[in-house]
């Protein structure tokens, strides 16, 4: 129910929402949980197990039970804690996890078979019979399990990533991070302040205490608008720190515009936030007490309790009781009768605790039961003398407090137990540079918290190489904080501890009993803690209970640790910008609008795009495009673009030697002007890469590479550089995108070039791997005659810049020739009609010898795999090499990724003597052809294999044949 | 005592006090047949089977910490025969035989689940990539079916078909592919093991491995010293200290590999599925949480943790390939360490010195290989032999070249593969 | 994890590749023996703790051996691989 004045909401602005169809009035400044409570509904979700009826139990991001569906269609969020999220006009807000409805719930007959369901109950059945587990019992789980449902809509990708980088990272804004701010802002250093709530305040805003001679939320406010004057902090609002890594790194979610009707902000922006030095200032969390059906709607938290009813104006009851073991259920009992609210009991554990408030008090008590359903109706308390009744509509629930050390646990560190205060605190230096202080560190007064801050912050600021200035601190509350342990009431019933995944004292219990007496045996047996709240309220009591069920105490039987993320992040935070076709860049070639143009379909070449052929009118089939684009190479002349290859520039007096190196074949002997393949071996001695690389001069030298391994090699010539060899002066460069290059291949390649250059090429001037320098149009053009298809062949390359134009007039005067463009189709089949390779042949597992290229291994100078290459299983014959292969009938093509076998043989494991790599029609031979790898295989030339592919059901004969099966002595391209 | 629905019938009308410990917690003793270093998956499927197949049952597993905690406990639970490298091939087809009786073999309920494993391809080189895979599959004697484009769509109708940066070309379905529960695979082979009178020894690490005149003849622990002519060591993830203790240097390097659960969700993601251009892979648990990775981190690491940016190129990955899970949320992150090997493929070997056997480098397979790794690796103990569907894991396999098992292709450098 | 490039300054991680253990540097004789070139290629001492490792700048080209904490992630120190060979 609403208070009548009071709160930080807004009472002229009411907001209008609807929670499952149900229209639902609450102010500005609400969350979807106080909202609800205003309008006493308390019944917001279902348990995950027993599908037991659960109101909310805090008031923040630790909330267990209050999941809902937040907005609609794509963007829909489930499990969203209706304790955080703010409402706003419009708001659809549907309950999750029952069937039919949120107050009838057919799957809460799962209750009723509570008894059966015990912690890990289904590793002890449905095992039989064998197929049932798959067919019906996992199933029937699966649709139970779960909580809220997916859209099933793609996401549209409207979050975005950050960076940032500050001095000092404050995590949390209460008084203790606000004093850290504040410190360490006034000292000069760069800070960031981030807070998860929706302002700056922390506790201040929930509790009634006075900071000097302001209440603490106008204290709060006064430094919030201090600090968001200075120029050297930034508050980062509604921001959540959600995890710590390496080297000062922090993952950190801003939920920018999940308040709002989406529009046109990102919903979230995740940041990556780089902190020189940190402060942990993220308070404590309230802890529960397990005491029999502990978890009906209007049990909640005291902390919970006091912050509907001084922040929101909201009481969960109209008549509330207490219970606790500390003097926060005496402060929750006072803010309550304060409000108006009726406090139907004050129930402390204390047999010493005193009260003059005017409530009924029982000092020396417990809750041993309580009644209702849908919503608490009533408690039975044991006291001293006997147990009692008590009519109550809401229970608020003061455990103690355990210090929200969570990030403290993200790189390993462990919490150390301190007895005074029955909690874990966060362990010395667990995190390099991060300081935790205040209530994250086990300090519990507001006095204590703003000195721990100021500390706090003073440390970080020696650390930076700042001197602190003296700030002023106000007076406040020092009450001291020393709880006994109070973790379970000893009475019969269920007891919950993980409220979602309904692990109840007795299944801690169980497990003790069963031998899992590790605290991790017990969290994932129980699945205690594994929960969307991982665990946040419940973990240290269910770590207390088993201490206590194997007779150990706490330390002796573990710590509690946490991983990140702190609180659960969106896939599409973390992931943002990256669908579609932001997942990766795309590389265009200078051809690529010319292409297009033409209709040719672009496919993925790593991050390039190249065209797969190029139709002409009334061809209807790729092969039909292809098949002439290779004859058209054979007999006249066609150009295609190959800019795409890498090419690395390498300059130096050492260049020479550097390639005699990184090559199986020597490079200082190629004459200037002239152009050599090379085969490019990893250090183990299989084949990583192969290109051609020309000599530009007597220092200068310009590699190719294939496409893929364009990266990996630069990578790999730099390390041979600056590791292997810094002795030799070297400088490589790679030019990839500095050169469009295309290909000009065909009988009349020539003619092509000479109708263009301004210079004649002639074979004399322009043999077969020379390159040359020339200009077309007053461009300065570098020309390779080198072949790739096998036909006379040219590349020409000119600055990027004049790519599309060159390209156009070469598409141009080929077809005026009657060739034209081809695509990498064509390339394809004409490399295959040649036998050469690709990196489906050089997949790297393969070696020289392989590819029956060990003649190219130089015998005379070292080079990088030399040594691994001589490996006695490196150089076996019957390792598979490379063969060709040919249909015995034509029409039947083997395709790549199918097995070879000895004819007659069962196509087996066993049997396998090798696989097809590469496979074509070739328009040219007019029959299918293959390249494949095969035990022995040069060895067994004219042989007959059983081709077999089971996938697509292929099964026919191969005849074994050299890998060139086209112009086997080269004439066509050497001219 | 043997598990059934009955008896949990029964105990639940009992309140649950009848059962018994699942495992004793034995004080060590002063000699064993066999000592194992590691209680983890594949530590405790070796005792298992020393114990059911060969008869040895005066076998101690030696676990530093509490059973299960490595690898078995922190991974993405997939359970798939998909290699295609003869050696892989055979080992990982075994393992999916004995994953399929595992249930009933250890009367515990490991939750194997065959819904179907799907590898998408994204280009013509990877089709036939995986072309070649799914024939060796078959070969082998398992299971595989080329889907075409459409073929995917009619399993996976939510990727990203209409605007993608790498087209689905299609995918390579392993039908008996799928997952496990993964912690009640180390319970029920630890289980198991201790009914047949194996000692599993919790908190107990060992310190030192003693070898007089080339024959180990025990080790020293935490627990006190334990004499055994044979000792393996199984301990993943550590094997590199485990073996410096016997004075062997390994061709190991340590990596962390990052795994994500989300927030659990009504059942969305029926099948195994990963992703061709990007580090991803993703299922559904029983539970609804979405169980994904990627690759490891790519720098050595014992710190079970991982950074950001392989975390956000996952997840950008599973934005690119299926939007539909972007309003889910990561609930949990962790790492484990992954034994990286110079080829990607594991080691089960004897070692130079008498009675000391190896069992390292499982790279990424580890999990599903524990049926079958314990398997072969109790049967080498037993006989000195290797068993025949492991004889291919040889140690000596990078210094002669002779059987390297290089799946990827991408060579000895050990964080590549 | 950031990580001080010799020429560029301090980055974050994604702008690096690491390559392994920096005894790559000491690249065997041509005609050492097997064993030593099986050691260079396959063999790490793959400590928890303080090890020296080669990680590649991507966006400069720059290698440089790193002195990391494989157990802590710390990074004490990087250098050029002419400064760690010397």
């Amino acid at each position: 129910m609403r208070i009548a004045t009071g709160g930080l909401i807004d009472r002229e602005k009411p907001i209008r929402f609807t929670f499952d169809g149900k229209p639902v009035t609450g102010f500005a400044g609400d969350t979807v949980a106080s909202a609800l409570l205003a309008n006493d509904i308390l019944l917001m979700g279902r348990s995950f197990k027993y599908h037991r009826p659960r109101g909310p139990v805090t008031a923040g991001s630790d909330e267990p039970n209050a999941l809902v569906t937040v907005g609609e269609g794509a963007e829909a969020r489930p499990n969203t804690r209706a304790t955080c999220q703010e409402i706003y006009d419009g708001l659809t807000v549907t309950s999750q996890n029952r069937w039919p409805s949120l107050r009838f719930d057919a799957m809460a007959v799962n209750d009723l078979l509570s008894p059966f369901l015990a912690a890990g109950f289904y590793y002890k059945t449905f095992m039989w019979p064998r197929a049932f587990w798959e067919k019906l019992y996992e199933p029937i789980i699966r649709r139970a399990a779960g909580l809220g449902a997916l859209s099933g809509q793609p996401d549209p990708d409207r979050s975005e990533k950050a960076f940032a980088h500050c001095d000092l990272l404050v995590i949390g804004a209460g008084p203790a991070g606000l004093a850290a701010a504040l410190t360490a802002a006034e000292a000069g250093a760069d800070v960031i302040l981030a807070t998860e709530d929706t302002r700056p305040g922390g506790r201040l805003l929930s509790e009634t205490v006075t900071l000097g001679d302001q209440t603490g939320r106008e204290w709060a406010d006064r430094m919030a608008a201090r600090l968001a004057a200075m120029g050297n902090v930034r508050v980062m609002a509604r921001t959540t720190v959600t995890g710590v890594y390496d080297s000062g790194t922090y993952g950190a979610l801003e939920r920018v515009a999940e308040h709002v009707m989406p529009g046109e902000a990102p919903p979230t922006c995740f940041w990556r936030l780089v902190a020189r030095q940190a402060i942990l200032a993220t308070g404590a969390l309230e802890r529960p007490i397990a005491f029999p059906m502990n978890d009906r709607p209007g049990i909640l938290s005291a902390a919970a309790t006091r912050t509907y009813l001084n922040r929101y104006a909201v009481s969960p009851g109209a008549r509330v009781a207490v219970f606790g073991n500390n003097d926060d259920a005496h402060r929750t009992a006072t803010d309550l009768a304060a409000a108006g609210v009726t406090v139907a009991a004050l129930i402390d554990t204390r047999e010493d605790a005193t009260s003059d408030g005017a409530w009924p008090f029982y000092p020396g008590a417990e809750v041993i039961e309580t009644q209702g359903r849908l919503r608490l109706e009533g408690l039975t308390i044991r006291k001293p003398g006997g147990t009692l009744r008590i009519g109550a509509d809401a229970l608020a629930v003061a455990g103690g407090w355990n210090p929200a050390l969570h990030l403290t646990c993200h790189m390993n560190g462990r919490p150390v137990w301190q007895e005074d205060i029955a909690a874990f605190v966060p362990t010395a230096n667990a995190i390099p540079g991060l300081t935790p202080c205040g209530a994250a560190l086990g300090t519990f007064s507001t006095a204590g918290c703003l000195e721990d801050g100021r500390r706090a912050a003073e440390a970080a600021l020696d650390a930076l190489g700042h001197s602190p200035k003296p700030i002023d601190l106000p007076d406040a509350e020092d009450t001291p904080y020393s709880p006994p342990a109070t973790w379970a009431v000893t009475a019969p019933g269920r007891a919950w501890l993980d409220l979602q995944n309904d692990v109840t004292t007795k299944d801690v219990h169980l497990a003790a009993r069963e031998n899992f007496r590790s605290v991790e045996h017990m969290k994932r047996y129980t699945t205690q803690g594994m929960a969307t709240d991982q665990g946040k309220g419940s973990n240290v009591t269910a770590l207390a209970i088993l201490a206590d069920a194997t007779g150990r105490t706490i330390p002796e039987t573990g710590t509690t640790t946490f991983r990140p993320p702190y609180v659960p992040v969106p896939i599409s935070s973390m992931g943002a910008g990256h669908a579609g076709k932001g997942f990766a860049p795309e590389r265009f070639t200078t051809s690529h609008e010319a292409s297009t143009a033409r209709a040719a379909p672009m496919i993925e070449a790593g991050l390039w795009y190249r065209p797969s052929y190029f139709p002409v009118h009334g061809e209807k089939t790729w092969r039909e495009s292809c098949d002439r684009e290779v004859r058209m190479v054979r007999e006249c002349v066609g150009v295609s673009d190959v800019s795409t290859l890498g090419k690395i520039d390498i300059q130096g007096p050492g260049a020479a030697e550097f390639l005699d190196l990184v090559y199986t074949g020597t490079f200082s002997t190629l004459k200037e002007g002239r152009i050599r393949y090379g085969l490019m071996l990893r250090e183990d001695g299989h084949v990583m890469d192969d290109g051609t690389t020309a000599r530009l001069g007597p220092q200068h030298y310009l590699m190719t590479t294939t496409t893929a391994a364009a990266g990996p090699v630069m990578a790999h010539l730099e390390f041979v550089a600056q590791g292997l060899r810094p002795d030799l002066d070297v400088k490589l460069t790679s030019v990839t995108d500095h050169w469009a290059q295309f290909a000009v291949a065909g009988p009349r390649a020539r003619d092509l070039l000479n109708s263009l250059l301004e210079e004649e090429v002639t074979d004399d001037a322009v043999p077969f791997m020379s390159c040359w320098l020339a200009t077309v149009s007053g461009v300065p053009v570098r020309l390779y005659r080198i072949s790739f298809s096998g036909e006379r062949g040219y590349e020409i390359a000119v600055p990027a810049r004049y790519g599309a134009a060159l390209w156009r007039l070469l598409v141009a005067q080929a077809e005026s020739l009657g060739g034209g463009a081809y695509g990498i189709e064509a390339l394809n089949v004409l490399r295959i009609e040649k036998g050469f390779i690709t990196h489906a042949e050089i997949h790297g597992r393969t070696t020289a010898y392989d590819i029956g290229m060990q003649a190219m291994m130089s015998k005379t100078k070292d080079f990088i795999g030399k040594a691994a290459a001589a490996r006695p299983g490196l150089t076996e014959s019957t390792r598979e090499r490379l063969v060709g292969l040919r249909p015995r009938d034509p029409a039947n093509m083997p395709l790549p990724g199918g097995f070879l076998f000895t004819k007659g043989e069962t196509p087996s494991r066993a049997n396998a003597q090798g696989y097809v790599t590469s496979a074509c029609w070739s328009p040219t031979l007019e029959t299918h052809l293959a390249l494949g790898f095969l035990a022995s295989g040069p060895e067994r030339m004219g042989e007959t294999l059983r081709f077999t592919d089971h996938l697509r059901n292929r099964d026919f004969e191969v005849t074994v044949t050299d890998p060139v099966a086209f112009d086997q002595d080269g004439g066509r391209m050497r001219g | 005592m043997r598990y059934s629905g009955f008896k949990v019938f029964l105990e639940g009308l009992r309140g649950q006090s009848g059962w018994k410990p699942v495992w004793r917690d034995p004080e060590p003793k002063p000699v064993y047949d066999v000592v194992i270093i590691g209680g983890g998956g594949h530590g405790l499927s070796t005792a298992y089977y020393l114990a059911k197949n060969h008869g040895l049952t005066n076998v101690a597993v030696l676990e530093k910490g509490y059973l299960g905690g490595g690898n078995v406990g922190r991974n993405t639970t997939i359970v798939r025969a998909n290699y295609f490298l003869p050696g892989n091939s055979e080992f990982y087809s075994h393992s999916m035989k004995l994953w399929e009786g595992l249930a009933a073999d250890l009367n515990y309920n490991v939750m194997h689940s065959q819904r179907g494993l799907i590898n998408l391809f994204h280009s013509d080189g990877q089709r036939d990539a995986f072309a070649r895979r799914g024939n060796a599959m078959i070969n082998q004697g398992d299971d595989a079916v080329l889907l075409d484009r459409e073929g995917v769509r009619s399993y996976l109708p939510y990727l990203d078909f209409d605007n993608p940066r790498f087209p689905v070309y299609g995918g390579l379905l392993h039908p008996r592919g799928g997952t496990a529960r993964h912690d009640a695979v180390a319970w029920g082979y630890a289980r198991g093991a201790d009914r047949r009178g194996v000692d599993l020894l919790q908190q107990c690490e060992v310190t030192g491995i003693d070898i007089e005149g080339g024959q180990v003849t025990g080790v020293q622990t935490t627990r006190g010293p334990i004499k055994a002519k044979k000792v393996a060591m199984i301990a993943a993830g550590r094997s590199g200290q485990v073996a410096a203790m016997a004075g062997m240097r390994l061709p190991i390097e340590s990596h962390v590999l990052q795994a994500f659960v989300t927030e659990g969700l009504k059942p969305v993601i029926d099948h195994v599925i990963s992703f061709g251009m990007g580090h991803f892979y993703i299922s559904q648990s029983d539970k609804g949480g979405l169980v994904f990775g990627g690759d490891l981190d790519f720098y050595a690491s014992y710190a079970q943790r991982g950074n950001l940016p392989m975390a956000e190129h996952v997840m950008e990955a599973g934005m690119a390939l299926m939007p539909m899970i972007g309003q889910a949320r990561v609930l949990r992150s962790w790492g484990g360490i992954m034994d990286m090997s110079p080829d990607g493929s594991p080691i089960i070997d004897r070692t130079a010195t008498k009675g000391l056997y190896l069992n390292c480098g499982w790279c990424y397979g580890g999990f599903k290989a524990v049926p079958a790794s314990g398997f072969a690796t109790a049967h080498l103990i037993a006989t000195d032999r290797p068993h025949e569907t492991a004889a291919r894991f040889r140690l000596d396999r990078f210094a002669t070249g002779r059987g390297l098992m290089d799946e990827e292709g991408t060579g000895a450098q050990h964080n590549l593969h | 994890m950031r990580l001080t490039c010799p020429h560029c300054g301090e980055r974050d991680l994604r702008e690096f590749a690491y390559k392994g253990d920096a005894l790559a540097l000491s690249r065997p004789e041509a005609n050492a023996e097997l064993q030593a070139w099986h050691e260079y290629l396959h063999i790490r001492d793959n400590p928890a703790g303080p090890t020296r490792e080669l990680w590649y700048h991507t966006p400069c080209g720059s290698w440089m051996v790193a002195e990391r904490d494989t157990a802590t992630h710390a990074v004490h120190r990087t250098m050029t691989p002419a400064e760690a060979t010397k």
